[in-house]
Parts: C-alpha cells; structure tokens; sequence
C-alpha cells in the first residue's frame, strides 16, 4: 500500500478542515472499500482522515416522524433499528442483503454511500477503464459484461453502483446532509449518484472537500409495506445482478401509493419514476405491474453479457409488487 | 509511526505501526498470534475474521490504527482456563473443517454470530421477524462471510446448531 499521513480529528469542523487543506486527502469510515482500493492502488491519498472520533453514530427521531441517521452508524446497527425495520422495512432487509455480516458490522451509513463500483476493470489496472483513468477506454463494453448496467449507461462506461442500501434509501427520499468549511448542503440520494455520460470518473455530485455527516429519511407511510428483493448468483454474499425496492398501497384493487427503485441495473440507485406513475391508480394486477416495468425498461441498453437484466428485472418488479398485494412486508 | 494501544486475548500491547499496516499484518507479524488467517487479503473469504469489542470484522480490511485502543480477540483468546470455547469443541465433535485453514475465522465468526442473533440481530432470512428462530437457513446466512474451499460446510452447521440449542 502507498504510504501515506494518518490524522484522526475529533469533531465535524476539524475533519472539514484536514481536508480543505490537504487535496490528496481522503476520508475513511469502516474502511471495506477504501483499504481495498489502497491495497489494489486505485485510491491513492496522501492523507487518510479517520472518522472514527467523531460522534456521528446515532439514529434520532425528526419531530415530522422521520429518522436522522448518523454517517457513521454502522449498517448492522441501522438493519437492526427497530424504528427502521417497522417503519422502512425494506431499507432493513437491503442492508442486510449486502456484504457479510463481519462487512456490514464494519461499514459506515456515509461509506455505503460512497463505495465506488465492483466492474471487474475498474479494480484491473491492466484493463482500459475511463472510470479509473479517463481516456483509455472501456474494457467491460465488449468483454465480461453480465453484471453491468443497462439503464442510463454511456459507450464510456457500463459499471454499477453496488449498494443495496442506496436502493432503498432512493426508493424513500432520503436525503443526505454534507458539511464542508464553505457550509452545509442538503443532496437527495437519488441525486447524489451521477450517471457516465462522458466522464465516469466523476461519481458523485460531491466535492472532495464535502463530509457526509448524515442521512434523513422523510416519513413515508407506504413504506411499512414494502421490502427489497435481490436477485444474485449465490444465495448470499454476492452483488445484485437486479435488485428491487419496492412499497405498495392497494385499497380496493386500486394502487394508491407506490414506491420502487431498482439496483444492479445502472450508475446509481434507480429510482422507477415512470413506473410508479404508471402504477398509481391503475389495478393492482400483474399485467399492470408488468406494463409499469416495461415502461421504465424500454430505454435500457444492453449488451450481450446483460441482456438477460431486463427480463430478470422485469419479473422481479412484477413479483415484488404481488407479494406486497398480498400483504406482508416481510421476507 | 503512531503509537497505539490494543488489549489483545487480556493482554495490553502497546505498538508502533505505520497508519498503513493492516490490524490482520498487525496481528499476524508485529504479535505472531497467526491463528488469523490471510485468504483472500480483500474480504471476501472471512479467513481473517477477529472480534473487536466483541463484534466480528474482517482484520484484512482493517486498519490497525483505526483499532486503537480496542479489545480485539483472536482464535487464540476463546479458550478459558486451559478448556476450549464450546464452539471449538463442537467444530472438533462434528469434524468442522478439512484442511483447516479457514477453520479460526469460521469459529470467531461462530461466537459472534451466536452473541449477535441473542441481542436480537436480524438477518435477511428472517426479515423483519421480532426474534428468527436458528434454522439451517439462518445459520447459512449469518455464517455466509465465511468461505470454506474444502466444503466442510456440513460439519460446520453441525457444529453451530448444537452449540445453538444444547
């Protein structure tokens, strides 16, 4: 790994600072990512900030009947908050359908939300990637392509984000809080993530300088009813091939109220606005499922390592959505 | 060099470690407590699996400075007053492991994913469900960070579920 400072700062405004005024510094939360990606030399700060002494670990009730959840809690503790796994019960199971156990006990809320995408050419510094060194191409267009974006893709780059947690955290309106020594902005998560276009390098609409120091969740009373459903190689410990988030409210066989979100299929956690459209109002039946699925694919681009995404996600929204119809938020 | 201070299986040591050196290496070459094993050195096999402050990580991934002044226990720290942890019996009794070289990460991943499911953690399995029952399938998936390349996963299922309902 390339040597590099190591400071630990013991509040918000400090860890602002250690990084407004060193360029190469990065922040490190739990570390699953970031150690990797220095051990592989795809991150390569000159300054790591340790996290770990802030206090930023907290879950705590918003007067409106939301939750504020701290950066720094750690995924395990936010799957097993009773207040999230009554009121968002899907934001609980996509936590823990991500990573391991020993992972999830690790991780940090920010750092989930920052993790950089697992695209097999990314982490291969022998493979053309524009994400990893912009300008030399896209390796995974025309080679090993199955776990890669079909949705909002760029002929620079076909890489997901890797997160189940963003997936429901985009499905609620979540929205995250960033500290930085120029102030404080509020950023939804559904726009936090960018899509390619033509520079894949740039991820977030975050500037290095900007500390993600918390995550509120709106309350959304449709999301008692809702839980998240991954779609994977292996029964557990593996990335989503699709991933759906999904809440429903159905009174009299009519949808009243959707929520749903797909993972696995593109650069950021992707919020299926034209299908909740679609599904309000109109029947709580499979074939109307299935046309509101097919209406938020009919852009998806695929490749012929992928193809099979659309399909897979199709029936996952669809199967989702009857098991919710059907009541029971849980697994 | 930063000075940090770790209470290793009882023990207080107090090291100099480059901010870059990993708790596994920290573990492994600065205090020779090998029992910590280096897989896949990229968490994704749960070799290296140690418990801090009594929680399961994966040391590869970790820091050692970031674990400053933590209680960290290894394999070699289960063992009481000469007698094996009850998990480490119960791997020997159902013949837990083939090569063993995953072996002390499986079992440290054990104790703790016994000690996560009584404080109430739930698993994807279960869902949302107020307390899951240690099924089979509960067990496979609190116990899937941990990668057995002989596939002893038999004997070790064995071994947990006794421990779990004695």
């Amino acid at each position: 790994m390339r040597p590099f400072d190591y400071v630990k700062p013991a509040d918000v405004a400090a860890a602002v600072r250690a990084v407004a005024t060193a360029p190469g510094a990065k922040f490190i939360g739990g570390g699953t990512n970031l150690v990797d990606l220095m051990r592989e030399g795809i991150e390569t700060p000159d300054t790591v900030v340790d996290l770990g002494g802030l206090p930023l670990d907290g879950v705590e009730e918003l007067p409106d009947g939301g939750l504020r959840i701290g950066a720094l809690v750690r995924n395990s503790a936010l799957a097993a908050d009773q207040r999230v796994r009554g009121r968002y019960p899907m934001l609980s199971q996509a936590i823990l359908s991500g990573a391991s156990a020993q992972l999830r006990n690790m991780a940090t809320v920010g750092g989930n939300l920052l993790q950089r995408t697992r695209c097999p050419y990314f982490y291969d510094q022998a493979a053309a990637c524009n994400k990893r060194a912009p300008g030399s191409g896209c390796d995974a267009l025309d080679g090993f392509n199955r776990g890669h974006a079909v949705l909002g893709v760029s002929e620079q780059c076909i890489a997901t984000h890797p997160s189940d947690m963003c997936v429901a955290l985009a499905a609620l309106d979540a929205v995250v809080e960033v500290e930085s020594v120029r102030g404080t902005r509020r950023i939804p998560v559904a726009d936090l993530h960018r899509l390619p276009g033509a520079t894949p390098d740039v991820e977030f609409e975050l500037a290095a300088d900007q500390l993600i120091t918390a995550v509120e969740l709106p309350p959304v009373p449709v999301a008692a009813n809702s839980r998240y459903r991954k779609v994977r190689d292996r029964a557990s410990y593996a990335f989503a091939l699709v991933s759906v988030a999904a809440a429903l409210e159905v009174r009299d066989g009519a949808v009243t109220a959707a929520r749903l979100a797909l993972g696995g299929v593109a650069a950021k956690p992707w919020r299926a606005r034209e299908a909740e459209r679609l599904l309000v109002g109109g029947p709580a039946s499979e074939e109307s499922f299935g046309r509101a699925a097919d209406a938020e694919l009919a852009a998806a681009t695929v490749r012929p390592g992928n193809a099979f995404k659309v399909a897979l996600a199709r029936a996952t929204i669809v199967a989702t959505l009857r098991d919710l119809t059907h009541g029971g938020s849980t697994a | 060099m930063t000075e940090i201070r770790m209470r290793v299986n009882g023990v207080v040591h107090s090291l100099d470690v480059e901010p870059w050196v990993s708790l596994l290496d920290a573990l492994r070459e600065r205090l020779g407590l090998t029992g910590p094993k280096k897989g896949c050195d990229q968490g994704a096999c749960g070799a290296c699996t140690v418990l801090a402050d009594g929680v399961r990580i994966n040391a590869c991934l970790a820091l050692a400075v970031q674990y400053a002044d933590k209680e960290i226990t290894t394999i070699e720290g289960l063992a009481q007053g000469g007698e094996l942890h009850p998990v480490q019996q119960a791997f020997i009794r159902h013949d837990g492991f083939q090569c063993g070289y995953c072996t002390s990460g499986q079992i440290c991943s054990a104790v703790a994913m016994l000690a996560e499911h009584a404080a109430g953690m739930p698993s994807v399995v279960s869902g949302s469900a107020a307390r899951a029952e240690l099924t089979d399938a509960e067990i496979r998936e609190r116990m899937s960070g941990n990668l057995c390349r002989c596939g002893a996963y038999n004997g070790i299922l064995d071994a947990i579920r006794e421990v779990a309902t004695p």
